[in-house]
This record gives C-alpha cells, sequence and structure tokens, in this order.
C-alpha cells in the first residue's frame, strides 16, 4: 500500500493523523479573526480595540480545547472541518461585534424600544461559541461510534415531528413561525431539526434503500416506485408542505425536502427519485405559492427588489443589494461601510451582505470557497465511509449544510426569493452555532471513523493448508 | 453507493459555483449601477461624510457646511443668500438629493472624485480628515446683488455674459427659493420642498437657463443679422421698400405695426422704433431656411452645457411663409431663454464672435490647487465683423434715440434692444417684458445682458421691455463697470 493517498479522506493503512495540520490551520484560523477585530478597532475608533487579548485568548481557548478533544477523541479526523468552522465562528463574531457598533442600529433599537434598551449581541454571540464547541466537545466525547445513532432512527423521526410541528403553537415572530419561546429563552428548532432528520432518513433508507431501488416497476423509462414504498416519501412533502403553510418558511420546508430528495437518491441510487422529488417540490410550491400571500409577496420583492411598492413594505432585499454593490470588488473595509442600512437583521440572516460590502467580492469569494470546502470535505467523509448508514448521515449533513448556505446567501444576493434562514457560523443567534458545531462534530466522528487505519487482519485460524477430504 | 455521491458533490459545487456567478454579477458588473441607484442612501452619506467643499464667487464663499449630530449625515449643506445664488448653486439636500453645481461637480465637492484621487491618498498619509475641495465660478457678485435685487417681486430672470469670454457674470432668477431650507432630512424640510413644489409660480425654476420665452422685438436683432449677413439689405440707412400695411405673405393678414413711420422704413430706423413690418419682411426675404441657419448659429435649437444643461431656444425649422414671418419678429412658436439672448447681445457686442457661455471658471482641490480651469472657447462666428459693428450702430441708437433710452449709461457707450411679448391665446395673458444690451468701453464689450420680466401690466409694446426690463439691465451694467474698474 502506498502512502500517496494521505493527501486525501480515503485513508490508506498508516494514514498520518493529520492532527499538526490541523493545530497549523487552527492558528491561521484564529489569528485572521484577531487581526479582523483589531481592524475594526483602528477603523471605528483609530486605536487598538480593548478587548483584543480576551478575544484571543478566548477564541484561542475555544479552538485549542477543541482541537485537544479532536486529538485524543478522533485522532484520525479530518483536518480541515474544524479549522474552516472555527474561522467563520470568530470572523462572524467580529461583525456581530463591528455592528454592534453602529450608531445606526443603536438608535434604532432605542427610538423603538427606549433609551438604554440596546444591548450588544456579541458577548451572547460569543457564549453560543463556547456553548456550541462544548456541544461539539460533548457530541465527539460521547459518540464514540455514529453507527450508535442508528438505534434512534424512529425516535429521531418523532422528535423531527415535534420540532419541526412545535412552532406552529408559538407566536410568529417578523412573519415567520419559526421559533419555540420558553420564557427568556427562545430556539429555532428547524436547526436542530435537520440534524435529527439526517439521522432518520439515513437509518430509514439504509434498512428500505434495497426495496425502494429494486421493487419497482418501469414505466416510460423511469422507475415507479411501489406505492408503499411512496409513503413515506409523500409523508415528507406532506410535512414540508404543512410547514410552509403554517409556519410560513420557506426555508425550512426547502431544506427539508431537498435533503429528502438527496438521501433517497443517494440510497437508491436511481435518477428516477430526484425526477419525483423535482415535480413534488414543484408542484408544491406552485400550489402553495397560488394562495399562500407571505409566499407570494417574497416572490414580488425578489422579482423587484426596487419597485416603490416594495420599498414601502420592505427595503431589506433592495439594501442587501446595494451593500453588495457598494463592497465592489475590493469593500470598503471593515468597518467602514455602511450596511446597517439594512436595519433589520442586519447582523444575523443579512450577515452576508455586511460582508459583501466590507470585504468585498474577493473576500465574498473567499467566503463562499469556505463554505463550498466544509461541504465538500463532508462529500469526502461520504465517500470514504465505509458503512452504507454513515456514507447517508454524512451525505445528508453535507448535504443539508450546502442547500442552508445557497438558500441563504441567494436569497439575500437576489439570486433566489429570501427565505429567513441564518447564515452556519457568521450568523448571530444561539440555535445556529450550537446546532452547526454539532453537525461539524458529527462530520468529524464519522470521518475519523472513515479514516482511521484498518485494524491488523487476525490471524486466522484456517491459515493452515487446506486438507482434501478424502471420501 | 459512490456514484451517486460524486453526482451530488458535482450537485454542492454547482450551488456554490452559482453563489460564486451571482457575487461577481453584482459586486462587479452591476455595482456601479447599484451605487448610482436613487435609492441608495449611500449616496447622500457619502455626500455629506465630510466637510463639503464650496461655490465660490470673487473669492467668497456662498455656500457652506455646518456639522450636525446625525449618524447618517455628518454635515449639513448652508447657504449665503440663498435665494439670490440658488439659479448659479442648485441645492444640495439630504433629502432631496441635488441638482446644477452641486450635482455637477459634486465628486469635487465630496472629494471623492477620481481628479482628487492624490489629495485624498495624500491625506491618507497625512491623517487629515478627507475634505471636498472648491467650485470657483465666473459670477460677479455685484451684477448678480443688482440683477436680483431689481427684478425684486416681478418674476422674470436676468442672464449676464461676458462677451470677450463667455464668462456668465449673473444668473437670477424670481421668485426664488432657499436651498437652505430643504438642505436637511426632517419634517420641517419636507414640508419646505412641498411647499416649494407645490407654489404655483415656481420658484424653483431656474428661469434664466430652463424657461424659455417668446422673445418677442428682441429677436428683430437675429432677422437684421440674417439681412446684412445674407446681403438682403447692405446699408442700414436705405430704405427697405417695406409697405405699411404689410401683408403677411400667402395670406390676408396684416402685420401691425405700433410705431409709425415704418413704410420704407431704413433697417436702423425700424430697429429705432421696432417696426414690426419691416423685419417681417426681411425674414421673408431672407428665407425659413436661412433663417433657421442664423438662429441656430447664434445658438437656437441646441442645449447649452454651461455645465448645467439649459433648455434648447426655439426657431421652428418647418414653419410655412406667413409663419416665418410671424417668427421674425419673435412671435408664432418661436422661443428663447434669457440665456440664449445674452449670448445673441453677446456675440453682437463681441463683434460677431460667440463664445461659448460657462460659470465655472475653475475647480480646486481640498488645499486650493487648481484642478481644472477653464479656457475660453469659441462657440461660432454667425455673423462678420463688419455686420457685427452695423448692429452695435444699431442697436446703440435704439438706446440713444429709440426705445430704450432707460438703460443708457453716461459716458459709456450702451446698445440695446427692446421686447414685449405677447402671448397666450389671443393674447390674452400679461405679456413678457424684454431688453436685451451690452456696454462697451476701449477694450470690447464687458457686458452682454438679458432681462425678461414676466408679469408686466404695461400692453405698449416696446415701450414696457424699455420701461420694466432696461433698467435692471442698466442696473446690472453698471455694477460690471463698477468692478471693471
Amino acid at each position: 500500500m502506498s502512502v500517496v493517498t494521505n493527501t486525501t479522506t480515503i485513508g490508506a493503512i498508516d494514514a498520518p493523523s493529520r492532527r499538526n495540520t490541523e493545530l497549523m490551520l487552527l492558528g491561521f484560523a484564529v489569528a485572521i479573526p484577531v487581526f479582523a477585530y483589531i481592524n475594526v478597532g483602528l477603523a471605528l475608533d483609530g486605536e487598538l480595540p480593548a478587548g483584543v487579548l480576551g478575544y484571543g485568548f478566548g477564541i484561542g481557548l475555544l479552538a485549542g480545547v477543541a482541537h485537544l478533544v479532536v486529538r485524543k477523541f478522533a485522532k484520525y479526523a479530518d483536518p480541515l472541518l474544524l479549522p474552516l468552522a472555527a474561522l467563520l465562528n470568530g470572523l462572524g463574531l467580529v461583525m456581530i461585534w463591528r455592528l454592534d457598533q453602529s450608531q445606526r442600529l443603536i438608535q434604532r433599537i432605542e427610538s423603538r424600544y427606549g433609551e438604554g434598551s440596546f444591548s450588544p449581541d456579541a458577548p451572547k454571540q460569543l457564549m453560543y461559541s463556547a456553548i456550541g464547541i462544548t456541544l461539539f466537545v460533548a457530541v465527539l466525547m460521547l459518540l464514540k461510534d455514529h453507527r450508535i445513532l442508528q438505534r434512534y432512527t424512529y425516535i429521531s423521526m418523532a422528535a423531527a415531528l415535534v420540532l419541526l410541528v412545535l412552532p406552529m403553537f408559538f407566536p410568529a415572530v417578523n412573519g415567520a413561525k419559526i421559533w419555540i419561546s420558553l420564557g427568556p429563552f427562545s430556539i429555532q428548532p428547524g436547526e436542530f431539526a435537520k440534524i435529527i432528520i439526517a439521522i432518520f432518513f439515513s437509518g430509514y433508507l439504509m434498512v428500505k434503500r434495497d426495496a425502494l431501488a429494486l421493487a419497482s416497476r418501469r414505466f416510460m423509462g423511469l422507475y415507479l416506485p411501489r406505492g408503499r414504498d411512496l409513503g413515506p416519501i409523500l409523508v415528507v412533502w406532506a410535512m414540508s408542505i404543512l410547514i410552509l403553510v403554517f409556519e410560513t418558511d420557506l426555508g425550512t420546508s426547502l431544506l427539508f425536502f431537498g435533503l429528502f430528495v438527496i438521501m433517497l437518491y443517494v440510497a437508491t441510487e436511481r435518477t428516477s427519485w430526484i425526477v419525483f422529488g423535482l415535480l413534488m417540490s414543484a408542484v408544491g410550491a406552485v400550489g402553495v405559492a397560488s394562495f399562500e400571500p407571505h409566499v407570494q409577496q417574497r416572490v414580488e420583492f425578489w422579482l423587484n427588489p426596487f419597485a416603490q411598492s416594495t420599498w414601502e413594505q420592505s427595503d431589506q432585499i433592495g439594501q442587501a443589494l446595494m451593500s453588495f454593490g457598494a463592497g465592489g470588488t475590493l469593500g470598503t473595509g471593515l468597518g467602514q461601510g455602511d450596511s446597517d442600512l439594512i436595519g433589520f437583521a442586519a447582523n444575523s440572516d443579512f450577515i452576508l451582505s455586511s460582508f459583501g460590502e466590507e470585504f468585498g467580492l474577493a473576500g465574498m469569494m473567499a467566503f463562499l470557497l469556505i463554505y463550498g470546502l466544509i461541504v465538500e470535505r463532508g462529500v469526502r467523509t461520504a465517500l470514504a465511509a465505509r458503512d452504507p448508514f454513515g456514507k447517508l448521515l454524512a451525505i445528508g449533513l453535507s448535504g443539508a449544510f450546502a442547500i442552508q448556505v445557497f438558500v441563504v446567501a441567494g436569497g439575500v444576493m437576489g439570486l433566489i426569493p429570501l427565505t429567513g434562514m441564518t447564515m452556519p457560523f457568521v450568523a448571530y443567534g444561539g440555535s445556529s452555532v450550537l446546532a452547526n458545531w454539532a453537525l461539524i462534530a458529527i462530520l468529524i466522528r464519522i470521518s475519523d471513523t472513515a479514516r482511521r487505519p484498518a485494524p491488523a487482519p487476525a490471524p486466522s485460524p484456517d491459515a493452515e493448508m487446506t486438507q482434501v477430504v478424502r471420501p | 453507493m459512490n456514484k451517486p455521491l460524486r453526482r451530488i458533490a458535482i450537485f454542492c459545487g454547482l450551488l456554490v459555483l452559482a453563489l460564486l456567478v451571482r457575487t461577481n454579477w453584482l459586486q462587479y458588473v452591476e455595482a456601479d449601477d447599484l451605487n448610482a441607484n436613487s435609492k441608495n442612501r449611500r449616496i447622500q452619506i457619502e455626500r455629506y461624510a465630510n466637510e463639503r467643499g464650496n461655490i465660490v464667487v470673487e473669492g467668497k464663499a456662498i455656500t457652506g457646511s455646518v456639522k450636525t449630530n446625525d449618524t447618517d449625515f455628518e454635515y449639513k449643506r448652508t447657504y449665503v443668500n440663498g435665494p439670490m445664488w440658488a439659479p448659479v448653486t442648485g441645492y444640495a439636500s439630504q433629502a432631496f438629493d441635488a441638482n446644477q453645481i452641486e450635482k455637477i461637480e459634486d465628486g469635487i465637492l465630496t472629494g471623492n472624485s477620481d481628479r482628487l484621487f492624490f489629495d485624498r491618498t495624500m491625506a491618507m498619509f497625512t491623517g487629515d480628515k478627507k475634505k471636498g475641495g472648491n467650485v470657483v465660478t465666473t459670477l460677479d457678485a455685484a451684477a448678480q446683488k443688482a440683477a436680483f435685487e431689481g427684478l425684486g417681486d416681478k418674476k422674470g430672470a436676468v442672464a449676464a455674459i461676458d462677451p470677450r469670454t463667455g464668462k456668465i457674470l449673473a444668473l437670477a432668477s424670481t421668485p426664488s427659493y432657499d436651498p437652505s431650507s430643504f438642505a436637511g432630512y426632517r419634517d420641517k424640510d419636507a414640508k419646505a420642498w412641498n411647499a416649494l413644489n407645490k407654489d404655483k409660480d415656481k420658484p424653483m425654476l431656474n428661469r434664466a437657463l430652463r424657461e424659455v420665452y417668446p422673445p418677442g422685438s428682441t429677436f428683430k436683432v437675429i432677422t437684421a443679422a440674417a439681412a446684412l449677413e445674407y446681403g438682403k439689405v447692405s446699408d442700414i440707412n436705405e430704405p427697405t421698400k417695406t409697405p405699411d400695411p404689410y401683408i403677411l405673405p400667402n395670406t390676408r393678414t396684416e402685420m401691425v405695426n405700433h410705431a409709425g413711420g415704418c413704410e420704407n422704413a431704413t433697417l436702423n430706423r425700424a430697429m429705432e422704433v421696432s417696426c414690426n413690418s419691416v423685419f417681417a419682411k426681411l425674414g421673408d426675404d431672407v428665407t425659413r431656411d436661412k433663417m433657421v441657419e442664423m438662429a441656430e448659429k447664434f445658438g437656437f435649437n441646441s442645449e447649452a452645457f454651461v455645465p448645467v444643461r439649459t433648455s434648447a431656444s426655439v426657431y421652428d425649422k418647418k414653419m410655412d411663409r406667413p409663419q416665418n414671418a410671424l417668427s421674425s419678429i419673435g412671435q408664432f412658436n418661436t422661443a428663447a431663454t434669457p440665456l440664449q439672448m445674452a449670448m445673441v447681445t453677446a456675440a453682437i457686442a463681441n463683434d460677431g464672435k460667440l463664445m461659448k457661455p460657462y460659470m465655472i471658471d475653475k475647480l480646486e482641490s481640498p488645499n486650493v490647487d487648481v484642478i481644472e480651469q477653464t479656457e475660453p472657447e469659441e462657440m461660432s462666428r454667425p455673423i462678420s465683423p463688419e455686420n457685427a459693428q452695423l448692429l452695435q450702430q444699431m442697436m446703440e441708437n435704439v438706446v440713444e434715440n429709440g426705445t430704450g433710452t432707460n438703460a443708457a449709461i453716461d459716458g459709456v457707450k450702451v446698445g440695446g434692444k427692446t421686447g414685449t411679448a405677447q402671448h397666450g391665446e389671443n393674447n390674452s395673458k400679461n405679456p413678457y417684458a424684454w431688453f436685451i444690451s451690452y456696454a462697451k468701453g476701449e477694450n470690447g464689450s464687458p457686458v452682454a445682458v438679458a432681462v425678461v420680466v414676466e408679469d408686466s401690466n404695461a400692453r405698449r409694446d416696446d415701450i414696457s421691455g424699455g420701461g420694466l426690463a432696461a433698467p435692471i439691465a442698466k442696473a446690472v451694467m453698471n455694477a460690471v463697470l463698477e468692478s471693471e474698474k
């Protein structure tokens, strides 16, 4: 066996663990946000920000702990996932901190909720990041083997259903019912549901894949599934439509449905499932759009962001587009843009436009490539995984991640209608940070299993020469 | 399962690719459009982010900036004697954009112009705060004051030019407005803005550049110029063989004369008392196409950019003969901006050479280096120097002996022409009183001026031009002559 393949996730026997690579990359992933932090301070106040040591130490510590845990509990894991996630999280923190300094946003809040009602989001986000990394550590320590998750297939289904249905009973926040509020806490269950659903699908499809793939009739070049196998698909389809109708959450239903189509396709290896998936999502989308005013409005905003009627209702998309334009090729520089003109949700759903404005096209390309890298490392992990459950789970998680990035970034950039979701890691929000750290932890766990050197073959008792049995 | 996995990998790659293409599209291809979008508040924020440069007249700023306590707009525009200078500066409002010089030279005034790149870079190294550059105008403060105060409560406009260079010396329009009144974006600014927009006297209309008036008898100098230039008259003191009453060609309509003694009058005499019949006949003799040619050489039928855009004055190219005859005395649909008539006067006073009018002398960087200096530029030569001098003789005669005596200045050669333009159906509306004139010393003419007063109540042809508009022209010329000394 050669060792040439050690640049890939597919581990050869005696593949190096790559932990030192990861450590070095983590160094960059901590240093870059610290420089960005200094940059914001210099741009806004003309001096080094007071908290630079604390901030650098804080994220350095978090990254260090995460690294040590990976070193100990997932020795052969993919070395890119953790540094990339840490880099995004760090840059997100800097941008949230930068938007905290915006007089425009502070005045906006204080004029609405009264003097002194503004509280900065960055410290909270730092706390969420810490909790997120704790969750990351917990997953790696407790989940010794991802195949354990198979046992929870049907529990996951139940949990996902509850998580997705619950927000219907809570009041809508800014037009979308995607929140569960418990006293002072509120969580977005959709963020966690994507992981739990991926677990359920993996477990379910692993068992049913043969039935779905083979027991079908050929009709006009397509493999039509049997009715009873079609059942779960129709349930998922119906659920995503229900989410769309009752929670007016276009993003989650799109994510949910896309995830299912991807996993079905991978499990069955039948293109016909994609055709069905697209057909059904088209039917669902058109059907809902024909009577749901919220969805119609989103489409209208998307098509005519600068129309006067759009502008009077919501100038967010237009403002986001102008942010990107203002950034141009090289950006205005951190702290020097006016992306806070977006106002509401500037540091959560629309944080990407702040990056677009202040980092420019160059920065945006880097950003999107970082996301692309995370996704492709996830797919790599799926390719390398040796068990079908691991393969399905890895592709499910990376697919969900990819769709989420596409839906959010595409919405903010006016490529597709806007849906309310958060940009993983960079956007402000506890649920999002926690869920994505857990997602990365599971991917790291699968990649560790996939790249772990195969144990040396046990000495076989049959090693002796085969004896010829004579009659 | 690896084959579909690879396909999913490609699919995810395509999603990212779509985002990459989109971000390139937004931030590279569409960036300029987005940055110029009128809904983009950054334009305003940027405009007021630094102390804005000033518009300068004779070394003194007629604009200013005050610091505000606003999160978006750090500075606000102020104006010194706003109503008087509004036709020159235009306005710069946080809520209502900007216009005229404030808009055209926005790059220099904000300091964002590429031409200030070096200054910006230097300021970056020296740590200076970014500042805007200045726009130095050609205007003459005394002339502007004379024009604005001369118009007073009357509705009208004045344009004065230095014929030798084309420098605009005065540009007044009344009723005017104070650009300071809506420079911010608060409620009171919106109120002021709405009131100005609803005002039926249109105070925000720049009458000197953007309003076309029927020029009335002042247009006769162009007809006279065409008659001389195209050889229809060679001696201005020779009778013109014009019958009185003169019947418009191909019609039975008589051309009415308000003055006596127009039968067979000489060109000089016809100018002096403003005979309609003589000029209508001359216009017809010259023919429509030649009249159009002459008018266009003086600048009719095209917009001028001084650098503020003016409306195009009109001399119709498709009229029939009687209409052309009417147009030759400034009636029918002939229309001119006050600046256009000042240009006509200036060309005559400058011996036939028309200089391109301009009102920005130079642009200065924040540290007062000259970035761009406007050089006088010849626009056209509508008439020969000899014919120009003949026209001067006639116009000076008008001031000495004719309808324009109100503009006479002791010890200075002044030439002029009055006009009262009827308008409205059946002349139902109050006529416009016009006066165009120039003053001349040993070194050529330092000033040519056109005055129009809209709401004159006088009905009598030409007298009102001389009575209402000529004193204003005189005051402006006096002011320029004083500054010349």
